[in-house]
């Protein structure tokens, strides 16, 4: 059950790079975990833990970020819903990126975070505001489906009507799911387990 | 009725409920489930009081995590063993059988679901794990899904889907000697790099994939997640049908022959249309060896690490000159110039019987040059009972390999299995991302025969010199 995504307003944290996979967002010795909480530590472990790091989260200025804007092909490789709670539990209600890795984006839905895909011009255009202003915030508009920061510049994205409902109502999919249990009964009983157990 | 592609056939077939505006409630036949991304799944499903809807269609496995060293010992890494203690945990609960150490079932999750006769072909297949779509080499719609998908498939044996599109990947022709399905897959995923597929299920045909035996074709499959696609398809055939025939928990008899016949309807008409199409000729495959830290950072053994100023984009440039920093790597070496210290044969895509044979192949009467430490870890244990009978593990260990218990092992390295910082590895895995075999370990994805023999050279060679000889 996610809760219900309200209108916000949030300071906008960049990572230059493409193809950034659930590997760097989260390595593997964080996956033994058997919760979906705490996992903040284990965000971007590898990138914030190298000598000298200058990575963005380990900059004072972005420790506050509920917004990730990105490049193309946010979120490839593993299927791990553990990159997603980390996201989560850092902080972070949306990403904005050009396109998104499949399992990522449904994870994202699943947990309530808003995935934002505009096109690279826009993306480049969110970069060069966050090299241009000390304290760039984006004001998300789910309803509306729109993206604005305070010098007026604004953008509107694309998402289906399903999961723009889900976010915006917070659903329990697993009981819309059982709504239509007479139709998956009568799918059961037509085919039946092809196993010998 | 219009003409259908595989994957419409299975799709339509399997689409409980629809709405405008929605997407589709897909019914699940087969979910598999292992230790790592299914604790918070059946938390969840335990603080609603649901209950796992159909057990008779869920399998557990333990792979991720599991040391590959000596089972009779403890598991020493206390977050792992309470991973595996409550995979135990709540499949006794819930009632779902779990293949566990010790047990002749246990494997690489998607080693062992063709293996036992769990996948088979016009199923719909799910796991929380994004090498599923290895299952679609048996003519099924196999993919990964996260953990929230897991509960919601574990309580209503359903998900809502969008449908995706259909990209047809075709490749005629005949593979050279020594080149193997993998250099396929690796060259697929270079030419319409690591994102070409998203959204889309790839159904992989022509002449070169039906002369491809069930092993190699899951090999194929197995990796069209690293092309960015939701799932990786191959219609089933006769060898499809003779593959499953006698698997453990297939029917016998007339009861088979009905379910083979049925099996056979799932494939492509003639004149169904993709959305995308894209043709490749298999005679102009070399083996492939990543340079990059994703598998579209591909080449031909044959050339050279690329030169960032070569490419025309600040962003890609960029993301090159990140990946040779990372992988320690000069613009313009030539890769059989690249000096490797660890060989990993194992993981998902390559660790099944016909792959271990190959390479051991290479390595008969050779040994691994002494600067390397080479390992093999078949990907379950019948694999491991089927090689020991061939006599391979007494081939790779007198040729100087350490030969494991099945698992996902230096794959992603949750267990022991790792590389150290800066070590340079050739492995028949899936994923070179940064620290993916451990942190600052460096990953060339390669076929079982060129990891084979680059244990033996010490680095990088064009493996069909060997083949020819």
């Amino acid at each position: 059950m996610i809760k219900p995504l309200k209108n916000f307003t949030g300071l906008v944290a960049p990572l230059d790079r493409p193809n950034v996979d659930t590997d760097q967002i989260i390595p593997k010795q964080f996956l033994k975990a058997v919760v979906r909480s705490g996992l903040a530590k284990g965000l971007f472990f590898d990138w914030r833990n190298q000598p000298d790091s200058q990575f963005v989260l380990n900059q004072p200025r972005f420790e506050k970020a509920t917004i990730l804007v990105a490049r193309a092909n946010f979120g490839c490789g593993s299927s791990r819903e553990h990159a997603v709670w980390a996201l989560a539990d850092f902080g972070f209600k949306a990403v904005i990126a050009p396109s998104f890795a499949d399992i990522f984006k449904n994870n994202c839905l699943k947990n309530g975070i808003l995935t934002i895909v505009l096109k690279p011009e826009q993306t480049d255009a969110i970069f060069d505001a966050i090299k241009l202003h000390q304290d760039y915030h984006l004001a998300v508009d789910l309803p509306a489906q729109k993206i604005a920061d305070e010098f007026g510049w604004s953008a509107h994205f694309d998402i289906d009507p399903f999961p723009k409902r889900c976010l915006l109502e917070g659903l329990d999919d697993i009981a819309l799911t059982l709504m239509q249990d007479a139709k998956i009964r009568a799918h059961e009983s037509a085919h039946p387990v092809p196993y010998k157990l | 009725m219009a003409a259908q592609t595989l994957f419409e056939k299975i799709w339509n077939s399997h689409v409980v409920h629809e709405a405008p505006g929605e997407p589709a409630l897909l019914y699940i036949d087969l979910h598999l489930i292992h230790e790592v991304t299914s604790p918070q799944a059946f938390e969840g499903l335990a603080l609603a009081g649901r209950k796992v809807r159909r057990p008779e269609r869920t399998f557990a496995t333990l792979d991720h995590n599991v040391p590959t060293t000596d089972r009779s010992m403890p598991i020493t890494d206390p977050d792992s063993r309470l991973q595996i203690e409550m995979m135990r945990k709540n499949c006794r609960d819930f009632g779902v059988r779990l293949f566990d150490l010790g047990e002749v079932e246990q494997g690489i999750v998607h080693v062992i679901g063709p293996e036992l006769g769990l996948s088979q072909p016009g199923m719909t297949i799910v796991c929380g794990d994004s090498h599923t779509a290895t299952h679609g080499a048996m003519g099924a719609l196999a993919f990964g899904i996260g953990t929230s998908e897991v509960e919601h498939v574990l309580a209503t044996q359903c998900l809502w889907q969008a449908r995706p599109k259909t990209m047809e990947i075709r490749v005629d022709g005949k593979l050279g000697l020594g080149v193997t399905a993998k250099d396929i897959i690796l060259g697929v995923i270079g030419r319409i790099t690591t994102d070409g597929g998203t959204g889309h299920v790839i159904e992989y045909r022509g002449t070169a994939i039906e002369a491809l035996s069930m092993e190699e074709r899951m090999t194929v499959c197995n990796m069209s997640i690293e092309g960015g696609a939701r799932a990786g398809m191959i219609a089933a055939d006769r060898k499809t049908v003779d593959y499953l025939r006698g698997r453990r928990y297939l029917p016998t008899g007339v009861e088979f022959d009905r379910l083979a016949a049925q099996w056979l309807t799932y494939r492509t008409d003639e004149g169904a249309k993709f959305d995308r199409s894209i043709v490749f000729d298999a005679a102009a495959f070399a083996p492939q060896v990543t340079w990059g830290t994703n598998p579209g950072m591909v080449t031909a053994v044959t050339s050279k690490v690329p030169d960032p100023s070569s490419y025309a984009d600040a962003t890609s440039r960029r993301a090159v000159e990140l990946a040779l920093e990372y992988m320690g790597l000069v613009p313009g070496t030539p890769i059989t110039d690249v000096k490797v210290d660890r060989v990993f044969i194992g993981s998902c895509t390559n660790s099944r019987v016909s792959d271990l044979q190959a390479a051991a192949a290479i390595v008969k009467g050779r040994r691994v040059a002494a600067s390397v430490h080479a390992m093999v870890v078949p990907g379950s244990q019948l694999v491991k009972n089927e090689a020991e009978k061939l006599g391979l593990d007494r081939v790779f260990r007198e040729a100087g390999f350490e030969w494991r218990e099945a698992g996902c092992s230096m794959c992603l390295g949750m267990n022991p299995d790792i590389l150290k910082p800066g070590e340079r590895c050739a492995s028949t895995s899936n994923r070179n991302f940064e620290g993916r075999q451990g942190k600052g370990g460096r990953t060339h994805l390669v076929s079982p025969i060129m990891a084979a023999a680059a244990a033996v050279a010490g680095h990088f060679v064009d493996v069909r010199e060997w083949a020819s000889n």
